[in-house]
């Protein structure tokens, strides 16, 4: 099967990630964008998809610094004195999606500025052993 | 469409002790101490064979308590078997839809009176086990694995709204202060203590160790010092609700008979819900919640009231900022235009419209799933003149609302009520 044949699945969407690729779904009817995809495009009732390669560029929308994590960040080393932040970001194709932000300063949130231009950044995290890709942004 | 059929009150409304009380309470202790001050609140007395039917509202008792199917365990408890008992989930806006389901079953004529129950004991579970049940109410395919906790989603929320309408921590801050001291008139409260004794508390604390005072000059100062510690910035501790062991009970009942149980019944007039993507990603506007306005734009609808006619209310204040949000999503202030009017008193009990009389969630407690209906008992004892301790309103409440919101802000119910 080739990438553009994959069905509309979350496994396949988070494959997509694992191989550090940031892919959406695209309406051929409406032009709708979904990330993370979707089969059914809820704008216009129609499951005339498309796989579509997205940019990976877009600006912060909102943020938080978080200082007592998911059991998961705190697996990864985060804590009260070393917070992550947590983003939504608005893509330049339109649709916004949650990712860790890095490359910024989450001791110090008043330096991180909403509407700042971003950039994908996969994130290689080792846990237990294994490596795993997470989906980030950093600035650009 | 959009209507009831007919006219539903609430004859009696009731609460248990809310706190930090697992293991000395448990859900059927919780519950069925709601039942009794609930059935007390009844002015001509209620028994069990006058209720048809028992609404649970409870989030997660599978993550808190190892048990599932509350509706008919909860039913047993206080002789509603073998009669209709059912559970209803919606994050914390649960027992808000156990509610709203209620009424729509009285109104349908199918049943004449329905007990409500709410009902949540979090301290089971250790506070890390809790945050991680709660955030099963937020997505947990693409947020929580970029690191959203609760106070995280709401503290984004924040971000966005500081950002675009120049809100402050201080604006989120006040939301607190005022809703503690409202607390302490609470009885029911888990912590009936303001923010001001809490300080001296410290400083007194401080004093005994012999350690350096800090200068703090008001509760802002404290607010803003390392003993609140930040959680999610902008959102520090004081700005988060309460982790709760507690019940409510409501008694809904049709227009036939609700004169039978009490000369003063309080009347639904109004009923909406909305609903929105799990995800804030997913949502157009991160500076307020959709499903709380399409849930009041049906609600005020139904009742044929707006904003301007609701004299009190209840709103979700599971953080401050959710406090701050919902004075605008509810219509009672133009976006961004809240902070100044919590700014100038007009939330507080003695303003112009009091909100969160109880203590709200913040200080009166949150035990997620019994969160809504313990908001309607807090209206119910408002309009009949009754709030305990000094926290009555000092004018007559013709028309209340309550707003219970759920997750992170994908499910809304509003509830209007009238005299």
């Amino acid at each position: 099967m080739t990438e553009a044949e994959k069905e509309f699945t979350i496994q396949n969407y988070l494959e997509f990630i694992q191989n550090k690729k940031l892919m959406g779904s695209k309406c051929k009817d409406c032009g709708a964008m979904y990330v993370p995809v979707r089969k059914l495009c809820t704008a216009c009732n129609s499951l005339n998809m498309e796989w579509v390669t997205l940019s990976g560029k877009g600006k912060l929308a909102a943020f938080t610094s978080i200082t007592v994590g998911t059991p998961y960040f705190i697996e990864l080393g985060y804590d009260r004195n070393k917070p992550y932040c947590f983003s939504v970001i608005k893509l330049e194709e339109g649709p916004m999606i949650s990712a860790q932000l890095v490359g910024v300063d989450a001791s110090n949130p008043d330096t991180i500025k909403i509407g700042m231009p971003l950039k994908v950044k996969f994130l290689e995290n080792e846990l237990k052993g294994e490596t795993k890709t997470d989906l980030g942004f950093e600035p650009a | 469409m959009g209507k009831l059929s007919k006219r539903v009150a609430i004859v009696g409304a009731g609460m248990s002790q809310f706190g930090r009380l697992y293991p000395l309470k448990r859900n059927p202790d919780l519950w069925v101490d709601a039942w009794v001050d609930a059935v007390k609140s009844v002015d001509n007395g209620i028994e069990p064979k006058d209720v048809d039917a028992t609404y649970v509202g409870n989030y997660s008792s599978d993550l808190f308590n190892h048990q599932g199917h509350l509706g008919p365990q909860m039913a047993d408890l206080v002789g509603l078997t073998p009669k209709p008992a059912s559970r209803f989930e919606g994050a914390c806006a649960s027992s808000g839809i156990a509610l709203r389901q209620a009424v729509i079953a009285v109104a349908s004529g199918i049943h004449d009176v329905i007990a409500v129950a709410g009902v949540e004991c979090m301290n089971e579970l250790p506070t890390s086990l809790v945050t991680d049940a709660l955030a099963t109410a937020s997505d947990a395919l693409f947020e929580y694995p970029a690191g959203a906790t609760f106070p995280g989603l709401y503290a984004t929320v924040a971000t966005a709204h500081f950002h675009k309408y120049g809100t402050t921590s201080e604006d989120l801050m006040r939301i607190g202060i005022k809703n503690h001291e409202n607390g302490v008139e609470n009885p029911f409260a888990q912590m009936q203590r303001s923010i001001a004794e809490m300080m001296q508390r410290k400083l007194k604390k401080l004093e005994q160790q012999g350690k350096e005072l800090p200068d703090w000059k008001d509760e802002f100062d404290y607010l803003k010092s390392a003993s609140n510690p930040m959680i999610a910035y902008p959102l520090r501790l004081y700005d988060c609700s309460l982790v709760t062991d507690g019940a409510a009970c409501v008694f809904v009942a049709a227009e036939e008979v609700a004169k039978k149980y009490t000369d003063t019944p309080i009347w639904i007039s109004g009923t909406g819900q909305g609903s929105a993507a799990l995800s804030i990603h997913d949502r157009d506007d991160l500076t307020g919640f959709v499903a709380t306005r399409e849930a009041a734009r049906q609600a005020y609808e139904m009742s044929g009231y707006g904003p301007k006619d609701i004299q009190i209310a209840e709103l979700h204040d599971c953080f401050t900022i959710a406090e701050l949000v919902a004075l605008e999503d509810l219509g009672f202030y133009e976006k961004g235009k809240a902070a100044q009017a919590v700014k100038e008193g007009e939330t507080k009990r003695d303003g112009a419209r009091p909100i969160n009389t109880s203590g709200g969630l913040k200080s009166k407690g949150h035990p997620v799933g019994a969160t809504g209906a313990a908001q309607a008992v807090e209206i119910f004892k408002q309009m009949r003149g009754r709030a305990e301790r000094n926290r009555q309103v000092k004018f007559d409440v013709e028309r209340a609302l309550t707003h219970n919101l759920g997750g992170s802000g994908a499910t809304c119910v509003v509830t209007i009520y009238e005299k």
